[in-house]
């Protein structure tokens, strides 16, 4: 098998595992809720006082995944970018 | 007919898995959310290993210049890795870590300085994690991931297991272990240990698996376009 055939089959197995609680559990929340553990924490302690919060909290739900998908996509750029150079034909190289 | 009983059998699946749902956002511990002495002594912990990670990194590059950009690329796959909420069966998010690929290829301690980049971007600009919890994070996602992964990947490999199948273990282990370890730092200062045991590593088990796959998938590529440098990182 070649590569490209070996590693897209593995990237649709990832595609499917990240699917397939979506489609099983229709209820479920998916908890973006953040802060659910912080929540097992307070109602099992409920005299804890968090003794610092964030210094800078995205504004909205919304600046939270522009920089959630700002990390990825830098992430992604230099990851392609040096895969991208190590698999090029070099020059003079032979097919 | 067949086809019928293996569908009764995934939603009776289905009905025990929402059974054990407790609604979680299974990531690294909050700011503000560990008392002062366990934020600081966790800080402490993690001093030695940042330094002797910075002092490995150094060490790695001088001895292989052309491994440089590879530590380029295992810091941006953690990056990557770490943003993608992805749900699981529980019913809940997390994210998967990264840190595998860098530990295989250049070791947990250099590893520890890649996760601690990971860990102060999303501590500081997106309120995930925290500053005073950065110590513990570091602990779990930085030290003992990339321990567990490494050790795993040099003993699988040692048995004579396919770099691949190794890669795949080390990483999707270090993952788990990750998560493993929060729910310890949890459990040991506010108890119900097997709870958050329930919300961190229940949740992230397809997620340790789905970067098993996506380490492999990196791992194929190296394997395949830059032999000459996994063999100077005696990683094959």
């Amino acid at each position: 098998m070649k590569l490209w055939q070996k590693n897209l089959i593995l990237v649709l197995l990832v595609v499917l595992i990240a699917a397939v609680p979506l489609w099983l559990l229709k209820d479920a929340e998916f908890g973006g809720a953040d802060g659910m553990a912080e929540e097992l924490i307070t109602e099992t302690n409920p005299d804890y006082e968090p003794w610092f919060s964030p210094i800078f909290e995205p504004a909205s739900g919304e600046v939270e995944s522009l920089l959630f998908a700002l990390q990825a996509a830098l992430g992604a750029g230099v990851v392609g970018f040096v895969l991208g150079r190590m698999t090029a034909k070099k020059p003079g190289e032979k097919q | 007919m067949m086809k019928r009983s293996v569908c009764k059998r995934i939603s009776l699946l289905a009905a025990v898995l929402a059974l054990l749902t407790i609604p979680a956002n299974a990531m690294h511990i909050a700011e503000g959310y560990l008392p002062v002495p366990w934020a600081f002594g966790w800080m402490a912990v993690c001093v030695p290993f940042v330094v002797a990670g910075f002092l490995s990194i150094k060490k790695k590059v001088a001895l292989n210049p052309r491994a440089k950009v590879l530590l380029a690329m295992c810091g941006a796959f953690a990056f990557v890795l770490s943003a993608l909420k992805i749900p699981s069966v529980t019913g809940s998010c997390s994210h998967p870590t990264g840190v595998g690929l860098g530990a295989i290829l250049f070791g947990p301690a250099a590893t520890v300085v890649l996760g601690l980049i990971v860990l102060l971007f999303q501590a500081l600009l997106l309120a995930h994690g925290g500053l005073t919890t950065l110590g513990a994070n570091v602990f779990s996602m930085a030290i003992v991931g990339p321990f567990v992964s490494y050790g795993l990947y040099v003993l699988l490999k040692k048995t004579g297991c396919k770099p691949a199948l190794a890669v795949f273990a080390a990483a999707a282990m270090g993952d788990l272990a990750t998560y493993v370890t929060t729910s310890i730092q949890l459990g040991v200062v506010y108890g119900n240990f097997l709870e958050y045991l329930s919300i961190f590593a229940l949740t992230q088990i397809p997620l340790a698996i789905a970067e098993g796959i996506l380490t492999v998938v990196v791992f194929n590529v190296l394997e395949k376009y830059a032999k000459e440098e996994l063999r100077d990182l005696s990683v094959l």
